[in-house]
């Protein structure tokens, strides 16, 4: 969880239902605008891709990580740092492509859905997909293209939660100065 | 004041956020009789004293204000030519006001895309490989301290060449800034900062900083 800030509100003291809440609202009415599965999957992508942008500097101001050498200290630090300081998970990292370019972060609980169940009409629903953009877009900051999808959803009747995770490229353009 | 300014500098080398810590430094007023015992010039579009110095006024120091009102570059505020109304004996005696002038906003949105350039000057000299841009510009007056994210973004602080603590308070107005502006929803991301809380913030980061307090957590 963020350390405690005497100039903005004791997290601590933040219920966890109240976001899981929200979230829900944030679905459901997604749901109800947009009338179509894959639409709303794709919201919810673009709305995360909107949060990682800035989250990503939250994430760097706060933690003392200082730049991944390779994508494997990348998904080292997304799973022990980012997600323990953001959702209080650790999920474990593994599959690792031959190549080392992809691998899969498996989530043993996901606070987003403690206490959802998708009903039939929506089993294309990635419900949680919101974190795919987030992962997205906080990458992209740091000059990093990925590819994220769920490969694995305890919702829609998998045993578990898996997020797959692609490196396309690092991002040339605009690179700071002295990060060659 | 020994924290003179704040510069934020985003991916682009634009300047979108920036704050003058200083007092303006001594600035002098007198009233002159005719001729003038200074020599004047045009620079920059602004008249400068290009030779006589006396009562604080300086070579270098810009007119800012005849008979207390402000002027405007090379004008009066109603439109005359400074030079030609100063050689005019019916003009005077006249009040006028000489100080340093200060950098408009313009100069400094130059400025800063500049030092973006030259910042990566740092890593390209470098005899090693990996380094990083210029962290810091010394000079007899003021030490220019920098810090680069890894997102690209760069926080600049000028600062007394004894003021200790500017690395901590180049970290904490990382952290500001991350706070303040960019959980702000409607600040959209590389624009000037226009953010109430984000000034009122820094500035007392930088009271704390001057103070040569620690930002310990929770602070």
């Amino acid at each position: 969880h963020l350390k405690d800030d005497q100039s903005t509100h004791d997290t601590s003291k933040l219920n966890l239902i109240l976001f899981t809440l929200t979230y829900g609202a944030l679905v459901t009415q997604l749901c109800k605008d947009y009338e179509n599965d894959e639409e709303v999957n794709k919201q919810l992508d673009k709305m995360g891709y909107n949060i990682g942008v800035r989250l990503i500097e939250d994430f760097l101001a706060r933690s003392s990580v200082g730049r991944c050498q390779d994508f494997r200290e990348t998904a080292d630090v997304i799973a022990k740092v980012a997600f323990k300081m953001y959702l209080g998970i650790t999920p474990s990292v593994t599959n690792w492509s031959p190549a080392g370019d992809e691998f899969s972060l498996i989530l043993e609980s996901n606070p987003l859905v403690d206490f959802v169940e998708l009903p039939d009409n929506h089993s294309t629903l990635v419900y949680s997909n919101l974190l795919c953009g987030v992962l997205r877009g906080a990458l992209e900051m740091v000059q990093m293209a990925v590819d994220v999808k769920f490969a694995q959803d305890s919702l829609r009747g998998d045993n578990v939660t898996e997020i797959r995770m692609k490196f396309i490229k690092r991002i040339e353009e605009n690179l700071p100065a002295g990060d060659e | 004041m020994a924290i003179f300014s704040v510069y934020v500098v985003n991916k682009a080398g634009g300047l979108i956020y920036q704050f003058d810590n200083y007092v303006p430094r001594a600035e002098a007023e007198k009233t002159f009789s005719y001729p003038l015992d200074l020599v004047l010039k045009i620079h920059d579009e602004k008249v400068v004293v290009s030779f006589g110095q006396r009562d604080g006024i300086r070579v270098g120091h810009a007119l800012l204000s005849i008979n207390g009102v402000d002027v405007n570059g090379k004008f009066t505020a109603d439109g005359k030519e400074i030079i030609e109304y100063l050689k005019d004996s019916t003009n005077y005696p006249v009040s006028i006001r000489f100080g340093r002038a200060r950098l408009s906003s313009n100069e400094k949105l130059m400025l800063a895309s500049m030092f973006h350039s030259l910042f990566a000057i740092g890593s390209q000299l470098s005899p090693e490989v990996g380094s990083s841009g210029i962290e810091m510009l010394e000079t007899d007056m003021f030490k220019l301290h920098c810090f680069q994210t890894l997102t690209g973004i760069k926080f600049i602080v000028l600062a007394d060449p004894r003021q200790s603590g500017i690395d901590a308070l180049l970290r904490k107005i990382y952290e500001i800034y991350s706070d303040f502006a960019l959980k702000n929803p409607f600040y959209s991301l590389e624009m000037p900062i226009r953010c109430e809380l984000f000034d009122q913030n820094l500035k007392g980061a930088l009271e704390i900083a001057e103070k040569a307090g620690n930002f310990g957590p929770g602070s």
